[in-house]
């Protein structure tokens, strides 16, 4: 279980951690629980990549297009976006407050011969260790933290200057109960059941207020829908129910902090 | 198969664990298995590590056949930087007349023409013999520095993460994916639990190639003789690549003959249009079947090529489907890869497997369905097909469709197909 540290204040729901160590044995079986994420795995992986690329000038071709950014994965669960990442490259720590996910996706990556830095830890402890990173990742988090504007604070902390944090969510529309709920969790069953609440879903403006007054500036934004035809996720102007967000912080840091004080 | 995995498991996991680990092991250098080594290595370099096993590598070709290679293709082999190798040897088919006619008729009544190109200055397919061709792609793959290895993949175990493979020189690889590109009679695909369906036409295919006095201007002749399709496809230099259905016993016989009498029997059939004619080189003959893989895919496995699908040479489609195949698991690959995800793990074989197996079956299917009513003897259904064949001729827009999706164009095309680099 995670403990708050240094007197900070913890973002950490205690029965959501619960929920997900229950599925620790299953996050890299793709006809498991987790069948869902690994199909929504590509799409977010690409637009990570590709918005990382276009960041940091690499070439999205090479299969060592990440080689030596340092990338953190907040709530990295079993490893299922944190590998993929250090294979191309890039010098990946998972933090995720539960044991038992830590534990599942150090011994994928062993196995696998990918060496990824997986701690369990919350993103307050590593802020207050001052960790800094050039790619900060909140992929499918906020959505199951208690305080979404302190998260996202600690979060923004460690982003480098010149460097981004892209978080992806659920927004929270009657769409989204339909399809991220009902649909999801008690029609297609593609969720466990309590995988999420509607209430804890964030809207893209209330995510862009908080990461703005963290001194962070949106740089690009995109949907994310299911096509049933094609039976695959893609990018889509939609942000009704998926969605993903790309803030930046300037290069000159000292005058972003400054002139958020 | 998931006993003989996990019996084999425990045999081989000790030995298996310091073998050296590649990305994709393709097992079967023919067409499919060259063409998918070349993809991968000129997409991602030095960096993705690509072995080729099969014993029979070092052999010069002895292969009779001639590919009809379609537009799809040839962009395919320009992508992969093969065309300009073999585009001496290649023989456009500029024409394309199919008959429908009784061995003894003196005339046969021309009822469909392919003579548009598909695309403003592509000529609908060419003609190129196996020989050259798996030369050409060899020499590519052995530049791109893929490595090859004249051995066959005798036997693998699957687990989570790898496949580890046994070869008959005595090593050993653990790859992410195992590709068969091993034949129509796949070992891999036998090993790997995939069943087929399918069955066989009781028909063989005698393949030969025949020189004539006079030029076939590029002009490709399918006859529906009773027995079965009869087609003269052009090559370079005044010869003809022949392939000549007949009732297996009676091919046997055929091929059999002495040159005199195959002679005779052949210009029975191929008519005197161009002068005379003569046969030259080799002739085979090949079983005709259907076969059609129950799945293209198993864990840490994928199929391509005649591996996957053996379907009736009826419409030339053979090879062609088998670099669509080629075409989309490079691309599924290559995505995977550069997404560092497992170009063996499920979620790409699923897309793989997506992508090609409906327009398999679909061109199987249609295939079938021609040869059926091509290969009888009964004038209702002569009299029918004729009238449908008519109707085609006269509909331009159908015959574009026709001729697009006998070109490889229609559907979800992978990018290789379309001419364009991974």
């Amino acid at each position: 279980m995670p403990q708050s540290r240094g007197g900070s204040r913890s973002t950490v729901d205690a029965a959501e951690v619960a929920q997900f160590s229950r599925l620790a044995a299953e996050w890299w079986d793709p006809n498991g629980s987790m069948a869902a994420l690994h199909k929504f795995n590509p799409v977010r992986l690409a637009y990570i990549r590709d918005q990382a690329c276009a960041r940091f000038g690499r070439d999205p071709k090479r299969l060592d297009s990440l080689s030596g950014l340092r990338m953190l994965d907040i709530g990295c669960g079993g490893g299922i976006l944190s590998e993929p990442l250090a294979r191309l490259g890039a010098v990946m720590v998972g933090a995720d407050p539960s044991e038992d996910n830590v534990a599942a996706a150090r011994q994928h990556a062993d196995r696998a011969g990918v060496a990824v830095d997986y701690r369990c830890t919350t993103a307050e402890a590593l802020a207050d260790a001052g960790e800094r990173f050039d790619i900060v990742l909140a992929m499918e988090v906020v959505e199951h933290v208690t305080n979404v504007g302190l998260f996202v604070a600690r979060c923004a902390e460690m982003v480098k200057p010149g460097g981004l944090m892209i978080v992806a969510t659920i927004n929270r529309t009657l769409k989204a109960f339909a399809l991220a709920i009902v649909g999801a969790e008690y029609v297609l069953r593609w969720l466990p059941r309590g995988t999420h609440q509607w209430d804890k879903f964030v809207t893209p403006n209330e995510l862009e207020i908080a990461l703005a007054k963290a001194g962070l500036a949106v740089s690009a934004q995109t949907g994310v829908i299911y096509n049933l035809i094609a039976d695959r996720w893609q990018l889509s102007t939609d942000m009704d129910v998926n969605y993903m967000i790309v803030v930046a912080r300037s290069d000159d840091a000292a005058t972003s902090t400054e002139a958020d004080h | 198969m998931k006993e003989y995995s996990r019996r084999g498991k425990d045999a081989m996991s000790a030995s298996t664990s310091q073998d050296q680990r590649i990305d994709v092991l393709i097992g079967g250098g023919g067409m499919a298995g060259l063409s998918l080594a070349i993809a991968l290595r000129q997409a991602l370099g030095p960096a993705v590590a690509v072995t080729v096993a099969d014993p029979a590598l070092e052999r010069s070709v002895t292969d009779a056949r001639a590919s009809a290679i379609v537009v799809a293709g040839r962009r395919l082999f320009e992508t992969i930087g093969v065309w300009e190798a073999i585009a001496a040897e290649a023989q456009p088919i500029n024409d394309m007349v199919i008959t429908d006619s009784r061995l003894e008729d003196a005339v046969r009544p021309v009822f469909l023409t392919f003579d548009e190109d598909v695309e403003k200055g592509e000529p609908f397919a060419h003609m190129v013999e196996n020989g050259p061709l798996v030369a050409a792609l060899l020499a590519r793959a052995r530049d791109l520095g893929a490595n090859l290895r004249v051995a066959a993949v005798s036997e693998f175990v699957t687990s989570d993460d790898r496949v580890a493979a046994q070869l008959s020189d005595g090593g050993t690889l653990a790859a992410r994916l195992l590709v068969a590109a091993d034949g129509a009679r796949s070992r891999i695909r036998e090993r790997a639990g995939i069943a087929t369906h399918g069955w066989s036409y009781r028909q063989s295919a005698i393949v030969t190639a025949v020189a004539h006095e006079r030029d076939h201007e590029g002009r490709a002749e399918e006859h529906f003789l009773p027995s079965g399709p009869f087609a003269i496809l052009p090559l370079t230099g005044r010869r003809s690549s022949i392939v000549w259905t007949e009732a297996s016993a009676e091919a046997e016989r055929i091929v059999a003959l002495p040159d005199d009498a195959f002679n005779a029997e052949l210009e029975r059939r191929f008519g005197l249009h161009l002068g005379d004619i003569s046969a030259v080189g080799p002739r085979q003959s090949y079983p005709l079947g259907l076969t059609v893989a129950r799945a293209f895919v198993a864990e840490r496995v994928a199929l391509i090529g005649d591996a996957a699908h053996v379907i009736h040479p009826i419409a030339g489609q053979g090879l062609n489907i088998g670099l669509k195949d080629v075409a989309a698991l490079a691309e599924t690959i290559v995505d995977a890869m550069r997404l560092g995800l497992d170009p063996g793990g499920a979620d790409a074989l699923a897309r793989y497997q997506q992508w090609r197996r409906f327009d398999t079956m679909t061109m199987a299917v249609a295939t079938d369905g021609l040869n059926r009513l091509f290969s009888n003897r009964s004038d209702v259904l002569r009299a029918l097909r004729d009238f449908g064949l008519g109707i085609v001729d006269r509909l331009p827009r159908l015959k574009q469709v026709f001729i697009r999706e006998a070109a490889g164009l229609a559907g979800e095309v992978p990018k290789l197909l379309r001419g364009e680099a991974l």
